[in-house]
Order: C-alpha cells, then sequence, then structure tokens
C-alpha cells in the first residue's frame, strides 16, 4: 500500500477578518502529482504558501510523513525538503545561476566557511543537465529568458533534494516548446516518486499532468477526485459553481471599414521588421505568436515606448512622429502592458489612484488642482461598468485584489482616457477562467461600442474566440493573416513556428 | 563593424572608473608635472588608505540596499575611547587598537539592532547614530583634541618590505572583504538581499543576520580606518572624521557600488573608487589650486563619475537587450 507524505487537515488562514481559506483537508501520497485548481481568489496560493511556509495558518494541522509540520519561514519548509517554485520566480537576477543555486548554502571547502567553488560548478552543472539548460553556469540570470530561468528555479529544487516540489502556474510565461520541456521534466519527477502539487489555470495541461485534481472555490475544498474522473468542463463547473456553457462572449458587432491606426514597413534592427497592417474601428485583431516572436516590442513600438528605424504609424490619416507614450495618450490609443504588477499598476496604491494616473491630466482644475470630487465620480462609474471587485475604490491598495480585478484595474484607468485604439498584452495572463470571460466580455463590448482593439496573446484559443482577425508574428515579422472565417488553429501555429529553429533558446 | 563597435563601447562603459582614473592622474601629471611619479601615486594610495577601509565598510552595508551615515562619527568616537584610555589609563597601544575597534562594532550593532530589529530606515537611523556618536564623543573630550603618543603614529609611518603599513592593512581588508564576498555563502546572500529583500527571506535565508553582518562590519572597518587616519595625525580633534561618510560613499559609488543595492565590488571598484577621491585632494593641491575651490573640484568630479555611472548604466543595459530576430 502507498503511504500518505504529506496531510493537511482542516486548514484555514483569515486576512483581516476575511477568510482566505477555510477547513481543508487534503492527503498527498508519495510520488503524486496533485493537480490544484480553483478561480483567483479560491485560496490556491493560500494553500501553497501555507504549505511552503511563506505564512502561518490560523487553524488545522498539517503532517509530513507521519509526523506534525508547522513551518515558522520558508527555510523549515525547504529543510523539511519542499521547494516552492513561485509564479514570479524568485531567483536573484544580479547574480550567477550558480551562486542562484546555493544561495541558501553554498557547498564549503573542508571545515572553512569557504565556497568549494569547483564542486559548486560540478553540482550546477549536473542539476542543469538534469533540466537540459545548456548555459555556462557563471551566467548572470539576469541575461536569461523566462523559460531558461524557470529551469534554473527547477534546477535549485533538485539540488535541495527536494521530496516535495510545489508548481505554482508554472506556465505562464513560457512557450508551447518550454511548456513541453518543463512536463517532460515533471515526468521525470515523478519517476524518482517525488510529490508534486502543480497550481495553474490551464486547465487542460492540469488534466494531462495531473494523477488526482482538487478543486478550491471560495476558499474551500469542493472535491478532490483521480484526474481520470475529471473533465475540463467538470473542472470549470466545479470552480464557479455553476455551468458556463459558453467560453467566449457572442460576436454581436462586426467591424467598420473606417480605419483606427495604420501600420506600414515597422522596422527596427533585431526586434521587427516590415511590419504592416491596418486596424479599423470596432475591429478585434488578435496578434498570435511565440514568446519571444516580436508581438510585445511591436506593441511597444507602437505605443512610442521602444524607438523604431523605419515605417510609418498614422492616426486618423495623419503620420505620427517622434512618437512618446505622451503623444499616443494625446492620441487616444492606449496600452495594457503585459505585466500588470510591474508596468500596469502602482501595488501600494489605492484601485482609485491607479485607475486615475493616466487621466489626472482631465480633472485638474486650471491645469493644476485635481478634483477629488469628480475623479472619484468618473472612477467610479467605470469601476462598477467593469464589475471591479473593491471593498473601497479610494482605500483598497491594488495589491490586495485578485489577478482579475487587478487586470480590470489596468484596463479601467486606460478606459478613462476614453481611447479610440486600444492595445491589450496578454489581457488574461494569469487570471481565472471567470474573470476571463468577463474581461472578453469588456473587449467585445469595447469593440462594438467603435474602439479599435489590438489585442495580443500567445492563447490561441482565445484569440480565436474574441477576434475579427489574426495577424501571426514569429521572428519578429507577420507570417500571416486570418480573417474571422479562415480561423484554423493548426496553420496559424505552423505559421508561429516557422523561424524559430535560427536561435532555438529564444522561443 | 557596428557590433564591434558596441562591444567597445560596452568595454569602456564597464570599465569607467579605471579610465576616470587614468585621466585625471595624466590631468594632474600635465598641469603639474612632479606629480606624475611614483611617490606621488604611493602618497595617494597611502592617504587613501583610510577612507578605502572605511569604504570597504560602506560598501557591504550599500549592497543589502542600505546605507550608514554614521562613519564619520563613529571614526570619531572609537579613536576618542582609544586616545582616552591612553592618555587616562596609561593603555598599551595594542589595548587601546582593540578597544577602539570593539568600540566601532558596538556602534555597528547599535545601528544593526536598530535597522534590523526594529525596522527602521537606515537613512534615518545612521543619521540619528551619526548626531549621537558625535554627540557622545564631544562629551568625552569636552571636545578637546585627545592627543595620541609617538608610538602609534609609528604606524603610522612604519613600513615593511618598502610599503607602508596602512597601505599593507588596506590590502589585508580588501583581500578579507572580498573573499568574504565572493566565496562565503553569506557575502553572497548579501548580494541576494540587496537585490530582492523579500525574496532573499522567501529563498530561506536569514535575511537579518546578512544585514546585521553588513552594519556591524562597517562599523569595524569606520574604526579601524579611524585609527589609521589618526595614526598619520597624531591627534583626534572635535572635527575628525567630519565629512568623512561622503568621501566613503562617494568612494563605494565611484567604484561602481550600486546605490540600490546588490551591485558592486570591492576590487577593483572600491579600491579605485578611494584612491581616485584622494587623487583628485592631492592633485589639487600639487596643481596650488585655490584652497577654497578645493571641496567644489572634488565635489564636481564626483558628480561627474556619478552622472557618467548613470549613463553607463543606461547605455548598458541598451546594449546588452536581447535581439529577437536574427539579422541577416
Amino acid at each position: 500500500m502507498t503511504r500518505p507524505i504529506l496531510r493537511f487537515e482542516h486548514v484555514g488562514k483569515s486576512f483581516f477578518g476575511v477568510p482566505a481559506l477555510q477547513d481543508v483537508s487534503l492527503c498527498l501520497e508519495h510520488g503524486e502529482l496533485l493537480g490544484i485548481v480553483g478561480e483567483n481568489g479560491a485560496g490556491k496560493s493560500t494553500l501553497m504558501n501555507i504549505l511552503g511556509g511563506v505564512i502561518q495558518p490560523d487553524r488545522g494541522q498539517m503532517w509530513i510523513e507521519g509526523k506534525p509540520y508547522r513551518p515558522s519561514d520558508p527555510s523549515e519548509a525547504k529543510r523539511t525538503g519542499i521547494a516552492f517554485i513561485h509564479q514570479e520566480l524568485n531567483l536573484f537576477t544580479n547574480l550567477s545561476i550558480l551562486d542562484n543555486m546555493f544561495i541558501d548554502g553554498f557547498p564549503r571547502l573542508a571545515s572553512t566557511p569557504l565556497i568549494n567553488r569547483r564542486k559548486a560548478k560540478d553540482m550546477t552543472r549536473r542539476f542543469l543537465e538534469a533540466v537540459a539548460l545548456d548555459v555556462p553556469v557563471n551566467t548572470i540570470v539576469e541575461h536569461l529568458a523566462p523559460g531558461e530561468r524557470q529551469l534554473v528555479e527547477i534546477a535549485r529544487a533538485l539540488s535541495q533534494d527536494a521530496r516535495t516540489i510545489i508548481f505554482d502556474e508554472p506556465t505562464t510565461s513560457l512557450t508551447a516548446r518550454e511548456s513541453d520541456r518543463l512536463f517532460k521534466i515533471i515526468g521525470r519527477l515523478r519517476q524518482e516518486q517525488r510529490t508534486i502539487l502543480y497550481v495553474s489555470h490551464n486547465l487542460g495541461d492540469v488534466l494531462q499532468l495531473s494523477d488526482s485534481i482538487a478543486v478550491l472555490r471560495d476558499g474551500c475544498l469542493v472535491e478532490t477526485r483521480r484526474a481520470s474522473e475529471y473533465t475540463t468542463d467538470k473542472m470549470i463547473t466545479q470552480m464557479v459553481g455553476r455551468d458556463i456553457s459558453q467560453l467566449y462572449p457572442p460576436h454581436h458587432s462586426r467591424a467598420t471599414t473606417e480605419t483606427a491606426l495604420e501600420v506600414k514597413g515597422l522596422t527596427q534592427r533585431g526586434i521587427v521588421r516590415n511590419i504592416t497592417f491596418s486596424l479599423c474601428k470596432g475591429e478585434v485583431l488578435g496578434v498570435f505568436g511565440l514568446m519571444g516572436s516580436g508581438r510585445s516590442e511591436l506593441a511597444r513600438i507602437l505605443f512610442g515606448i521602444d524607438p523604431c528605424q523605419h515605417g510609418t504609424i498614422s492616426r486618423r490619416g495623419h503620420l505620427r512622429k517622434a512618437v512618446s507614450p505622451r503623444r499616443s495618450i494625446d492620441d487616444r490609443i492606449a496600452f495594457v502592458t503585459e505585466n500588470r504588477r510591474e508596468e500596469g499598476l502602482l501595488m501600494e496604491a489605492s484601485v482609485q489612484d491607479n485607475m486615475a494616473l493616466v487621466s489626472l491630466r482631465q480633472y485638474a482644475r486650471g491645469g493644476q488642482l485635481i478634483e477629488r470630487g469628480r475623479v472619484t465620480s468618473s472612477v467610479s462609474q467605470i469601476a462598477d461598468s467593469l464589475k471591479i471587485k473593491a471593498e473601497r475604490i479610494s482605500t483598497q491598495v491594488a495589491k490586495n485584489l485578485s489577478g482579475g480585478n487587478q487586470q480590470k484595474v489596468v484596463i479601467g484607468k486606460w478606459l478613462l482616457t476614453e481611447p479610440e485604439v486600444l492595445i491589450l498584452d496578454e489581457p488574461t495572463r494569469g487570471i481565472d477562467v471567470g474573470a476571463k470571460y468577463e474581461i472578453y466580455c469588456i473587449i467585445r463590448d469595447l469593440a462594438a461600442a467603435g474602439t479599435a482593439i489590438l489585442c495580443i496573446s500567445s492563447e490561441l484559443e482565445e484569440l480565436i474566440g474574441i477576434c475579427d482577425k489574426i495577424l501571426v508574428m514569429s521572428n519578429g515579422e507577420i507570417q500571416g493573416t486570418f480573417a474571422r472565417e479562415e480561423f484554423d488553429e493548426e496553420r496559424i501555429l505552423q505559421l508561429a513556428f516557422k523561424g524559430h529553429k535560427t536561435h532555438g533558446h529564444v522561443g | 563593424m557596428n557590433r564591434s563597435m558596441d562591444k567597445l563601447i560596452s568595454l569602456g562603459l564597464r570599465n569607467t572608473p579605471l579610465i576616470l582614473f587614468v585621466l585625471i592622474f595624466i590631468i594632474f601629471g600635465i598641469v603639474s608635472p612632479k606629480f606624475f611619479t611614483w611617490q606621488s601615486l604611493e602618497n595617494a594610495v597611502k592617504q587613501a588608505s583610510y577612507i578605502g577601509i572605511v569604504a570597504v565598510g560602506m560598501t557591504f552595508v550599500l549592497l543589502t540596499g542600505g546605507i550608514d551615515l554614521s562613519v564619520g562619527s563613529n571614526m570619531y568616537v572609537s579613536t576618542v575611547v582609544a586616545g582616552l584610555l591612553i592618555q587616562r589609563f596609561s593603555a598599551s597601544v595594542g589595548t587601546a587598537l582593540c578597544a577602539c575597534l570593539l568600540a566601532g562594532v558596538i556602534f555597528g550593532a547599535i545601528n544593526a539592532l536598530l535597522v534590523v530589529k526594529f525596522k527602521i530606515i537606515p537613512f534615518v537611523v545612521t543619521l540619528g547614530t551619526m548626531v549621537v556618536g558625535r554627540g557622545v564623543g564631544l562629551m568625552l573630550t569636552k571636545s578637546r583634541a585627545v592627543n595620541f603618543p609617538d608610538a602609534v603614529a609609528k604606524i603610522g609611518s612604519a613600513e615593511t618590505a618598502g610599503i607602508p603599513w596602512p597601505i599593507l592593512i588596506f590590502a589585508v581588508i580588501v583581500a578579507a572583504a572580498w573573499v568574504l564576498l565572493n566565496r562565503t555563502t553569506l557575502g553572497r546572500q548579501i548580494y541576494a538581499i540587496g537585490h530582492n529583500l523579500e525574496g532573499a527571506r522567501k529563498a530561506g535565508i536569514r535575511t537579518e543576520r546578512g544585514q546585521a553582518t553588513a552594519y556591524i562590519l562597517c562599523g569595524l572597518f569606520a574604526a579601524l580606518g579611524g585609527f589609521i587616519s589618526v595614526a598619520q595625525l597624531g591627534n583626534v580633534n572635535a572635527g575628525f572624521g567630519r565629512g568623512d561618510e561622503f568621501d566613503a560613499i562617494a568612494a563605494a559609488v565611484l567604484g561602481g557600488v550600486s546605490l540600490f543595492g546588490g551591485v558592486g565590488s570591492v576590487f577593483p571598484g572600491v579600491v579605485l573608487g578611494a584612491v581616485l577621491i584622494q587623487t583628485v585632494s592631492a592633485g589639487l593641491v600639487s596643481a596650488r589650486v585655490d584652497l577654497y575651490l578645493h571641496d567644489l573640484a572634488t565635489a564636481a568630479i564626483i558628480f561627474l563619475a556619478v552622472l557618467i555611472d548613470s549613463v553607463r548604466n543606461t547605455q548598458l543595459r541598451k546594449l546588452s537587450r536581447r535581439n529577437i530576430r536574427v539579422e541577416e
């Protein structure tokens, strides 16, 4: 009989009186892979943070190999053999791969405090081989691509000989190919009888990888079952507590023929080449590409953050010169960046301050003094229409919101500028199914109201679900354009992979 | 062709302290030829050694993302303790040195306690202890100068194998600091702490220990730097060490240590930074620049160096940005 390695009994945690996790009891066996799914705010992160020693539970008990387990900090969890691979990778980008591998304890020369460099190098090399990452061990992490950084994290977990590994949303910043590589490594970890907790929004992956699946909703465990007894639909039903018959909103509107943004021959050496397309009012234009295909870089150039050497961008028939974000905003262009935590939000500021940030100028009397009353009323209006769930928008801090609500705050911030062109980069990354649907509805509603929308995503399904047209990018170039009638998942993917062989580790 | 140009620029930017150092040396050499001698270089390094030692301590604190404004007062109060022990209790030089270093460690430990345990921001903590430290020193001395016996002054002028002791001690400290930072777990962790404190905690690093070590070492090195300076001067007056915190921070920053934490090295960075600052003051004297302009000139050069450093960082970031396309 298999024996349980990890047991949760009635574990609960509240933040400021609001329960984040209630009465969760779970049991994992040696070498089992437990998939954990749930909407954002369902308590997945809280549960994993408790296991990883980042936070301490208010109630309940955990057991590891039959012994009570109550870590007071992450290092204690680590010593107990638990590795936590965070969604936002916890690497020190100023240090080398080797440093990162052993940062909590290098191998030493005999009984001196000195680092045994040779041993550390050998070990690092061996663990990098185990995750199939072929870079020098002294490479500074800053110079690695997101996928490579994740492999370093996994190598680190291996180096600590962790018996239990927590993966929190490991695939969000990975390309399809990198994800495959990750799954192979996970497969190998299971052969080595390691226990894995796998948290993800990608239900297909969870279904494919897991032995059993736990579904969380509103801080409670809905059910744990063998993966074979689940389907994606069933998981979704349990996650949201209702049937979602449609993952995408219907297309009530169609694109107009009036051009909102015209791009011709955009070229920047080493980044993009000869990008030409036009975006019409009321159109949702998708840009699909793998990571490193130049899709986000294109958005940055369009919005004026990064320079471009050749080509033109015109709005309303006027060429735009010396583009800067400020000019773009004046030109009624809005840009929701792919990284809301770092680029989209002031995490410590209130929802209201975040939302008013870009449009603040409009609320200044005589160009100087801000009329808070008007700001509040405009912000509340948008917040209501986007159904942002926050206690009080004037006091609630952005970092305490769930991912979906944070993303709505970012979108709301730009809607306050009444944009005619809205650029969205990965608008649904790392947010749950329910919130995704709401974002899709917002996108379609805006399009119906005449906004021209450029939507970048690495999830092809969602682009097919909401777009009127899809551009496929690879190697910094547009490889093909598909109108809604001709959407073909296979052909789009083929084009996206085109030209990705020449420089292996980027894509 | 374009690429090799990029590489050249990148190489130049990475070695700004060295290039700046050579440039300044040459400029002073041209302005006043007698400056351009081995002797004057040795003098510059000798005079730089005390500020260099303090700057090495400062580097530890800066690497954790903190700052220590109290090193000047620490130098003062620690050497006052040593001087009074000799003067009033006829303590030996060895005892006095130990007491001086102990006073520095205690001073650093107080900073560490306030920063790490009471979570007060380093700027405020060390601004406070800077004033308190000076006050304690003035109280002990009734603001009179404390004279040191010749035995102490001998340390300042002693030589071994033709190398002055201050330079030797400086070299030993730099080597020890380099080994500690690069070849021990604690040292690497100090870099990690400065890069991301919360992340370091999550990674299982005992961040409090790392931070505390940095402040205590900074205190220790401040006291040692103070003692070496006293050995060269022969006495401690009420203004001793005042403004040295500025030179120490400037030396570290000139040497490429980031004020945001996590980036920088003691060798060659901080060594060059310290010598550079000293070279400038020595050069100004040698070139017979009006005494009243010295501070302005030193400040201008430091400002210039930091400006170049800032430009360098933006440029380096641009140059090292990954390309997506492979251009044929």
